[in-house]
């Protein structure tokens, strides 16, 4: 095949592929997102009740939100969850629940140790990379702000 | 007696008898009636998704011996090939019978190829029955090229869903269905990179090897009941029309595709159609060889398209390479 033949080939792949619907997913991700943020304020509103202090009653939030999203992984739904609400669904803290559990399941027949340890993070490992990296660069900025 | 470069014609081979095992999700498709089992769940029984894809392999060679009455002395050779990395199933399946093997590996047109050589080596009379199949196992598909079968990051709608089974024909030189000859394709690669879309990538390589049969064996289209291809999916379908129509061969009469035939559509986890080894294998070994028992389908081509990439060079900013046989079966009037 020489290169005008591929070139060719590859403008008619490129006609006949799918179009995204941007604005539908841009929706389903607001609504997702949404109501999981909801979810979240309830269990705030719901643990302030029980006369809780705010810190621990975000972080037993943040746990719940967890422990729900790795139980929906298990059972199956979540990737149903995330297919529906797209990045509404995966980029909050039960997205990334999700990426661990999902991984831990997959490995799962390759042991504790070789299977599940060693590729629990596979998927959420660039996560925390780069979480880490940007929380180093902000703390820094941050600090040298305050010097001025 | 080969013909051109990379055609053969086969004067005494034949698809003697088939078996056909499947998953879950292809036994609630509409061509589940023409599958010999179905397992009930996708883990087969089994503790992993690489052990249940040993079980459907399993299965469908016990299945093709006990249909045609052989045991392992009786067959020469098992030509077959999987998805997951080193042909582990193959190779882990054949531990348990005394047969010769070649394992091989075209991705997804590993049950066309399979067929070919196999009719090349009983053509050549060096075999009397040889068995060639392949097998794919959603499960190992998605987590040696995609996700985690519970990852929930979206897919694209071009993605294709790989199907779950295996298909083993017994290729002879006594049978009913003939296979006259075939085409060994060329790796293809246009510089389609999108992993997501293995059909669009596929569908250059496919016309390639479609015009090279055609030309070799001085045929039209129209001369054949049912062009099958693989799994290009409702993406690849359109694109290889529309190439073959440049080619003046116009296949949108009697063109379909396996992937498209195997499941319903009404099942969201579909996307773009059925893929995998077992996609063309299932339809063709199953679906195919009933109609033309029953005389509904008389001369079919068989295009098996493989996308060989490999996902490690693939992040490496490369491009997916493709591969097309293509075999021509024909009734035994």
């Amino acid at each position: 095949m020489n290169t005008h033949e591929k070139e060719h080939c590859l403008e008619v792949i490129k006609k006949h592929q799918i179009k995204t619907n941007y604005y539908n997913n841009l929706f389903m991700s607001f609504l997702g997102g949404g109501i999981i943020a909801v979810i979240g304020q309830s269990l705030i509103y719901l643990y302030s009740l029980i006369g809780l202090e705010n810190d621990i009653c975000n972080a037993l939030m943040s746990s719940t939100l967890i422990i729900i999203a790795s139980i929906l992984t298990g059972f199956g739904l979540y990737d149903k969850i995330g297919q529906k609400y797209k990045a509404g669904a995966f980029i909050p803290i039960t997205g990334f629940a999700n990426c661990m559990t999902s991984s831990a399941l997959e490995y799962k027949s390759e042991g504790l140790v070789k299977g599940i340890a060693a590729n629990m993070f596979k998927l959420a490992g660039s996560v925390i990379v780069f979480g880490v990296l940007s929380a180093f660069f902000f703390g820094m900025v941050r600090y040298l702000v305050g010097l001025i | 007696m080969r013909i051109g470069k990379q055609s053969y014609k086969f004067d005494n081979v034949y698809i003697k008898e088939s078996a056909t095992v499947t998953g879950p999700k292809e036994a609630l498709g509409p061509l589940r009636d023409y599958f010999d089992y179905s397992f009930e769940h996708l883990h087969m029984n089994e503790k992993s998704w690489e052990k249940a894809e040993l079980a459907l392999l399993e299965k469908s060679i016990d299945l093709v011996m006990k249909k045609s009455n052989l045991n392992d002395e009786d067959i020469d050779l098992v030509i077959s090939g999987d998805l997951i990395n080193q042909s582990a199933t193959t190779n882990y399946t054949m531990r348990n019978y005394s047969i010769p093997l070649i394992g091989i590996y075209g991705a997804c047109s590993n049950a066309i190829l399979g067929l070919l050589l196999a009719s090349i080596i009983i053509d050549g009379k060096n075999a009397n029955n040889i068995l060639a199949g392949t097998s794919s196992h959603y499960g190992n598909s998605e987590r040696q090229f995609r996700n985690p079968t519970e990852y929930g990051g979206p897919k694209p709608d071009s993605q294709t869903s790989t199907v779950s089974g295996a298909a083993m024909a017994l290729v002879s030189n006594t049978g009913d269905i003939r296979i006259t000859g075939g085409t060994l394709g060329m790796v293809i690669d246009v510089g389609a990179s999108n992993p997501f879309d293995m059909g669009g990538a596929m569908a250059p390589a496919c016309s390639k090897t479609l015009k090279c049969y055609f030309d070799d064996f001085n045929k039209k289209p129209s001369d054949f009941d049912l062009i099958l291809t693989g799994d290009l999916s409702s993406i690849g379908k359109p694109i290889l029309r529309e190439l073959m129509r440049e080619y003046k061969y116009d296949i949108d009469d009697n063109h379909n595709d396996a992937g498209l035939m195997i499941y319903n559509f009404d099942d969201e986890t579909v996307f773009a159609g059925g893929s995998g080894c077992a996609c063309i294998g299932l339809v063709s070994m199953g679906y195919i060889i009933d109609r033309m028992r029953k005389q509904k389908l008389k001369k079919v081509l068989l295009c098996g398209t493989g996308a060989l990439l490999n996902p490690l060079i693939i992040s490496q900013n490369e491009t997916i390479p493709c591969i097309c046989h293509i075999v021509a079966l024909e009734v035994v009037e």
